[in-house]
């Protein structure tokens, strides 16, 4: 090598193209404690703005405000009825049952419906990542009927399983599976080459790697797939409600949102859709954060706010 | 080159070495290709070993050591592990990756090391004990309860390397373990794997693209040439430790290894393999 060279130990050379030398500097460290605070802890306010509650609550509140000063303003029950009427109808119907009873029969139906759906994605995704067959017979039904609107198959359900809790549960399997059956396959392919191997050294196949290894790794995949399951859900279920009206008797929330409508209980319908928001905001921000809470946030494996 | 029907008829499972390679040929779809990654490779490991594979990327090693692991069908030629062929992965041959995520994230520490021992059938005391036993040895005592994504890459690595050794594997496979981590980390991590055969005596087989740390970690250092990686030589490599690097010996055989790689002129041993076999 016939490049130019700094050549190391005593004989240095005195400069390389233009760098000048210069002497060296050496300084003694501060002991921390005479810097000062390196921690500090926030201001309170600080810490209580920091808490999402907080600030949703704070958003509910402006909401409130909004729609009571309005209504008032408006003075029309008949379209718009004020915050403080609807949440006495709210408190009055839940205390005379009327609500408690139609939720019952709403949720009894909507958990059956999920859980046969995710069962049926359970068994599909299994197929799927086992065999090249079972991969194609699962992405060529997603493609079909993934963008199927639920409530669009009621008609034929209706034709189908009669006027009953039979075609609710049908529409709302439909509105499920293929979510659910898609996140959860998308999930698998992503599971990292390095933990597969992990698992295969483990001495693991069949379906105990995809218990021990593939589901647990495609968690956060599935959960979002579970989520968006139980949206499609939810809106499905209440809307094919308001369209079926009542079955034997029992009628659901949805039923009760079309009755009260039909009584021009306008309070009464609001009182219905908070009802919805309600369970809707419950099931997302208390059941499905707590599972989060306990799986993938505690498992790093996916960022919390 | 090793003729495996015994020579001495009694101690035939002592005598044999642990792990074979015989004439090992590895190929690898692409989409538009086939890859010959090594051409007819063999070699001997011997119980207690610290083999290292070593060569420049593109001459197999790591695919080397996933055909080991039973990743990988060889083209041709035979691995066996005490004398049975390789056939799947095994509990038997426990890997230690170059990536962070080879950890369970779902798992704390101690799980992640005691759960391929419970997937195999050792009773949950026994793991737990063994898992505890080994993690103390690689320093992670007071981070047993953590979840993996809590821990640095030295650390994660510490984790994989228990996590493989508590199984006790016939023979322990690195696939580049520390490549990831800073050149600081790595030191003290090649000091500690060193300091952990001495004290547990395992046999290893490491794979890397650095000189120093095949001479460093092997007992036996095998240099691979690229494309199609075939044996160049098979050094010894035993008596260093982490404070002969700065010897004139070290140095020597670091230089003698990149001649052998990567000096053209550099004929030592070279026969033309094209008419081997």
């Amino acid at each position: 090598m016939n490049t130019p060279q700094v050549s190391t130990g005593f004989g240095r050379v005195q400069s390389l193209a233009g760098t000048r030398r210069r002497p060296d500097r050496v300084h003694a460290v501060l002991p921390p404690v005479t810097i000062g605070p390196i921690e500090e802890r926030l201001p309170l306010w600080r810490l209580i703005w920091d808490l999402a509650v907080v600030r949703r609550i704070v958003v509910i509140l402006l909401i409130a405000i909004v729609w009571e000063s309005y209504a008032r303003w408006l003075d029309n029950p008949l379209s718009l009825p004020t915050l403080t009427e609807t949440l006495q109808t709210l408190g009055s119907d839940i205390l005379n049952g009327r609500i408690p009873q139609r939720l019952a029969v709403t949720l009894r139906i909507l958990l059956v419906g999920y859980g046969l759906g995710l069962l049926m994605a359970a068994v599909f995704t299994t197929l799927a990542v086992s065999t090249r067959f079972g991969t194609d017979l699962l992405s060529t039904l997603t493609a079909m009927f993934n963008p199927m609107p639920a409530i669009a198959l009621l008609p034929l359900a209706l034709l189908w399983f009669g006027l009953g809790t039979p075609s609710l549960v049908f529409v709302i399997v439909h509105s499920v599976l293929w979510s659910i059956a898609l996140n959860t396959h998308a999930g698998f392919l992503s599971v990292s080459e390095t933990q597969r191997m992990a698992g295969q050294t483990f001495g693991l196949r069949g379906l105990r790697f995809v218990i021990g290894i593939l589901v647990p790794a495609a968690f956060p995949a599935i959960l979002s797939g579970l989520k968006i399951g139980w949206a499609f859900a939810w809106r499905t279920l209440i809307a094919a409600e308001l369209v079926f009206g009542v079955s034997a008797g029992q009628g659901g929330l949805g039923w009760y949102i079309f009755e009260n409508r039909n009584l021009l209980d306008t309070a009464g319908v609001f009182a219905g859709l908070i009802t919805v928001m309600i369970v809707g905001l419950f099931v997302e921000g208390v059941v499905f954060a707590a599972i989060e809470r306990s799986t993938v946030r505690r498992w790093g494996m996916q960022r919390s706010q | 080159m090793t003729d495996e029907i015994g020579d001495t008829g009694g101690h035939l499972s002592d005598d044999r070495p642990l792990l074979q390679v015989e004439g090992v040929t590895l190929q690898y779809r692409t989409r538009e290709h086939r890859v010959t990654a090594t051409y007819r490779v063999s070699f001997d490991i011997e119980r207690g070993d610290r083999f290292v594979l070593l060569g420049p990327s593109g001459c197999g090693k790591s695919t080397l050591l996933k055909s080991i692991a039973g990743f990988m069908k060889p083209a041709e030629g035979r691995i066996s592990l005490d004398g049975l062929p390789v056939v799947r992965p095994g509990p038997d041959r426990m890997m230690v990756f170059q990536e962070f995520d080879q950890l369970l994230p779902w798992k704390t520490v101690r799980q992640n090391v005691t759960y391929p021992m419970r997937c195999n059938g050792v009773s949950a005391a026994e793991a737990d004990a063994r898992a505890v036993d080994i993690l103390e040895k690689v320093h992670l005592s007071k981070f047993v309860d953590a979840y993996p994504h809590a821990l640095s890459g030295g650390m994660k690595q510490r984790v994989a390397i228990a996590r493989a050794m508590a199984m006790r594997p016939k023979v322990l496979l690195m696939d580049e373990p520390y490549a990831a981590l800073d050149a600081l980390t790595r030191r003290r991590m090649q000091e500690e794997l060193l300091e952990l055969w001495q004290n547990v005596g395992f046999t290893l087989i490491f794979v890397t693209h650095s000189i120093e740390e095949a001479v460093l970690i092997g007992n036996r250092v095998l240099v691979l040439s690229p494309h199609p990686g075939q044996v160049r030589a098979e050094l010894d490599a035993g008596g260093f430790d982490a404070a002969s690097q700065t010897t004139p010996e070290f140095q020597a055989l670091c230089r003698r290894i990149h001649a052998m790689l990567f000096d053209p002129e550099c004929h030592e041993g070279a026969v033309p393999k094209e008419t081997a076999a």
